[in-house]
């Protein structure tokens, strides 16, 4: 037997008293050979980061500690050894990627002097040695201009490009092993792509073992060679990929696995012809104003809309596609009136809204509501759950009664306890909350439902019962949506018709089958081309054909 | 309200500073009925030291009872360091609420006129006020209460800014709520906490202005103050020290126990410090 390049034996992490659970992990078992990459996966707080922390010794002590077994690097045992030892494996025998870059990085430090910091530590070398060596490694994770980037400071540069550097950075000493803790979460997907591929490459030049830490399947099928699913603490299975994707064993894993959206599009609806919602050449500018006294320069201009027109049918659902940046939640609020916009014209049920004033709109604002993004900031944290949604009903006038009962009908409408009724939000785990807000948004009795990501901040099984929940109510409430996303797994669930947006502007309108099978537009060719485990996805939809 | 006084006693130096201010208070709220007299009244020998001639405490070149000067001065300060503070902490919100929620021209406009009053130094600003009011307990309040709104001004506008993009905000806007009621109802409750922390250590600021201006002489003639005490005896420190120097150490640990206090609401109410624990 092959001697591996990193064993993890029952290991323990213990969390503080109080907490909901009494280890972080339980007993996990891995092993990571070289050249290999193993895919841990799970949902938020199954322990995998902490996982890959105590891997790195970067476990928030005292409260949080490795409580038993022995993580095996060579000869040593990684939780046994001295802190001035660990600095010395740190960085240059395993090093780690983040999730976010931009906070990963130093602010205030060139990128060039970032990656110079590593050799002063790790190795002696003559500056112009490690100017050259840090030049290369930018050459190597393909940063255009290398020598340029050297000079630049973490703000300047994309996402992608942030997150490339950190790359060049775990790989300045050639470690024999990364951890890299969900480095593509929060990139757009043609990056994701990008940064994959790159991690890929980077892998067989270096022989290195990879640790990869992610919650998207997805990715799991396009990166893994073995993978790792752990659930509140436990390994509930491991594997070679093809086996726990395709012919999984536990029943988590089968239910993660088919609560992962299917790109194949749903089948198409009968369409109404009758628009709710028309929109006309809409421009939204953001920036270009002066300051107070005039002085100064003025500010950077930036279009997020340009010239935007959509129709939404009575009962469909248009869903907005785009990547961050792409203007669609602009576009989003300033139909539903949250944001004014530059010219162009917004019409609900052939009335046009864009001249009103804010009492003319309190009406209006009954028609259209939005479900928002983030469940957590989205509900007030000192009121009821009870009045939160009884809010509406009651600023357009109906009686304490009335808008109490209505509360409480929406309350089981989308799934909750009527116990719920008096709770406080933080009470409410992520899903639930954002059920409160779809209650919240239907109190009005609306006839469109605005929702923006309302799923992305979910993990994938509660993301499938929301898509669900919204379904449900669209067809009970007869409900046209608009329904923005950046995940096309999603979009293919959910939307009639989708709007890909690029820069502020659609670049191509058409049926979710039309887009998925025969994309006209480069970039929705590219946006479907990048998405993660379309070959997985392929491979499934073969053998359930079979 | 019983999580929030776990929270609030675990620091233990907040719960000593409770102490001494109940105290402080309990003595303002008795100071009538132990010493029923004027505190201004020559109550025996002058420069008596403490514990003779009857003086728990000593008395002044004038004869007045150090120990009654001090029970009465609590009252004042206590009185004058709380309505200034509530005073502040009023104009301060409505002008970090509007500048913060409404944003561009309101809070450019706003936030100079708050400026205007930070760039001056608040003490001398304070002395002025005074000075062209005429000392008086009402002038006293108006002068601290002046310099010392535009702190809570500025916290109010920064927790105003990043509040109002939150989503629920905008949910109330969806709703079609009115600005007043998203301000008063859904965006003040989120910042109570550091409002109340800010405004407990004002309170300490504001008896040490008024002690301030009570030793300069612009203190209410008519009331008895800490400050005034210790203007009266400086010229004596040498030879009849307890009249500077109790109450002096009443000022002292007013101000250290409020400060503690408010360290410990802090603590109790900032959820970051919370998780921590």
């Amino acid at each position: 037997m092959t001697k591996h390049l990193l064993s993890i034996n029952d290991l323990s992490i213990l969390l503080p008293e109080g907490a909901d659970r009494k280890c972080a992990i339980d007993n996990v078992n891995l092993t990571l050979n070289a050249g290999e990459t193993l895919c841990v996966v799970g949902e938020s707080g199954s322990g995998k980061s902490l996982t890959a922390k105590a891997i790195m010794g970067l476990l928030p002590a005292p409260h949080v500690r490795v409580g038993s077994g022995s993580i095996n690097f060579g000869s040593e045992d990684l939780v046994q050894v001295s802190y001035e030892r660990l600095r010395q494996i740190r960085g240059s025998e395993i090093s780690m990627i983040f999730q976010e870059p931009m906070t990963a990085l130093n602010p205030v430090m060139s990128i060039g002097n970032q990656i110079d910091e590593i050799f002063r530590y790790h190795a002696s070398m003559t500056k112009l040695e490690r100017q050259g060596k840090a030049i290369q490694l930018l050459k190597d994770v393909k940063l255009p201009d290398p020598k340029q980037i050297m000079n630049t400071f973490p703000h300047e540069l994309s996402g992608g490009q942030r997150q490339r550097a950190m790359i060049a950075m775990a790989l300045a000493l050639s470690p024999k092993i990364l951890i890299a803790d969900e480095p593509t979460t929060a990139l757009d997907v043609t990056t994701q792509a990008q940064i994959l591929k790159l991690i890929k490459e980077m892998q067989s030049t270096y022989n290195s073992g990879v640790l990869f830490i992610t919650h998207d399947f997805g990715v799991v099928a396009d990166i893994a060679d073995r993978v790792a699913v752990m659930q509140e603490g436990l390994i509930v299975e491991s594997g070679k990929v093809d086996q726990v994707l395709n012919q999984p064993n536990h029943p988590y894993t089968k239910s993660l696995i088919a609560a992962v959206p299917s790109l194949t599009p749903r089948a198409p609806r009968k369409k109404s012809d009758e628009s709710v919602i028309e929109v006309k050449k809409l421009n939204k500018v953001f920036g270009g104003e002066k300051s107070f006294f005039g002085f100064g320069k003025s500010k950077r201009i930036v279009n997020a809309v340009q010239n935007v027109s959509l129709d939404l049918f009575q009962g469909e659902t248009l869903g907005i596609v785009g990547e961050s940046g792409s203007g669609k939640s602009t576009l989003a609020r300033c139909i539903i009136r949250l944001m004014d916009y530059d010219d162009g014209d917004v019409s609900i049920d052939g009335t046009n809204i864009s001249k009103m004033g804010r009492a003319e709109m309190r009406p209006v604002r009954a028609k259209m509501q939005m479900v928002f993004q983030d469940p957590f900031a989205s509900l007030n944290p000192r009121i009821k759950i009870g009045n939160i949604i009884a809010q509406g009903p009651l600023i357009q006038g109906k009686s304490k009664s009335e808008a109490e009962a209505r509360a409480r009908e929406l309350l089981s409408v989308v799934g909750l306890d009527s116990k719920s009724y008096d709770r406080y939000p933080h009470e409410f785990s992520g899903g639930q909350r954002q059920r409160i807000g779809i209650a919240r948004a239907l109190a009005l009795k609306p006839e469109v439902l605005v929702a923006d990501e309302p799923v992305s901040a979910l993990d994938v099984s509660i993301q499938a019962q929301i898509l669900k929940l919204l379904d449900d109510i669209r067809i009970q409430m007869n409900l046209s949506m608009i329904f923005i996303t950046h995940d096309l797994r999603v979009a293919a669930q959910v939307c009639d018709r989708i709007v890909v947006m690029r820069y502020g502007e659609i670049v191509e309108v058409g049926t979710t089958s039309e887009i998925f099978s025969n994309p006209t537009h480069d970039y929705s060719k590219e946006l479907l081309n990048a998405v993660p485990g379309k070959g997985w996805e392929k491979e499934n939809k073969n053998s359930a054909s079979l | 309200m019983i999580d929030f006084w776990k929270r609030f006693s675990r620091n233990r130096s907040a719960v000593f500073g409770l102490a001494i201010l109940l105290t402080v208070l309990f003595v303002a709220s008795i100071a009538s009925l132990i010493y029923p007299e004027d505190p201004f009244r020559l109550a025996g020998k002058p420069l008596s030291g403490p514990g003779l001639n009857g003086f728990l405490l000593g008395s002044d070149s004038l004869g007045r009872d150090v120990a009654s000067g001090i029970a009465h001065g609590a009252k004042t300060s206590l009185l004058i360091g709380l309505i200034a503070t509530l005073a502040a902490v009023f104009i301060g919100i409505i002008f970090g609420a509007f500048s913060g929620y409404y944003g561009g021209r309101i809070d450019d406009l706003l936030m100079r006129v708050t400026e205007i009053f930070q760039t001056i130094p608040s003490f001398v600003f304070a002395i002025l006020l005074v000075a062209i009011m005429k000392p008086s307990i009402e002038s006293i309040v108006i002068a601290i209460t002046v310099v010392s709104w535009p702190g809570v001004a500025r916290l109010v506008r920064a927790e105003f800014l990043s509040l109002k993009n939150r989503e629920f905000v905008q949910a109330c806007h969806t709703l079609g709520m009115s600005d007043l009621r998203i301000m008063l109802r859904e965006i003040l409750p989120n910042c109570l906490s550091p409002i109340i922390v800010i405004g407990s250590l004002m309170v300490a600021t504001a008896i040490l202005i008024e002690s301030g201006l009570a030793f300069l002489g612009l203190g209410d003639p008519n009331i008895m103050s800490w400050g005034f005490q210790i203007g009266a005896g400086r010229t004596m420190l040498r030879s009849a020290w307890w009249v500077c120097t109790f109450p002096g150490i009443a000022i002292l640990i007013t101000v250290l126990a409020i400060n503690l206090v408010g360290e410990g609401l802090n603590d109790a109410l900032n959820p970051r410090l919370r998780e921590r624990q």
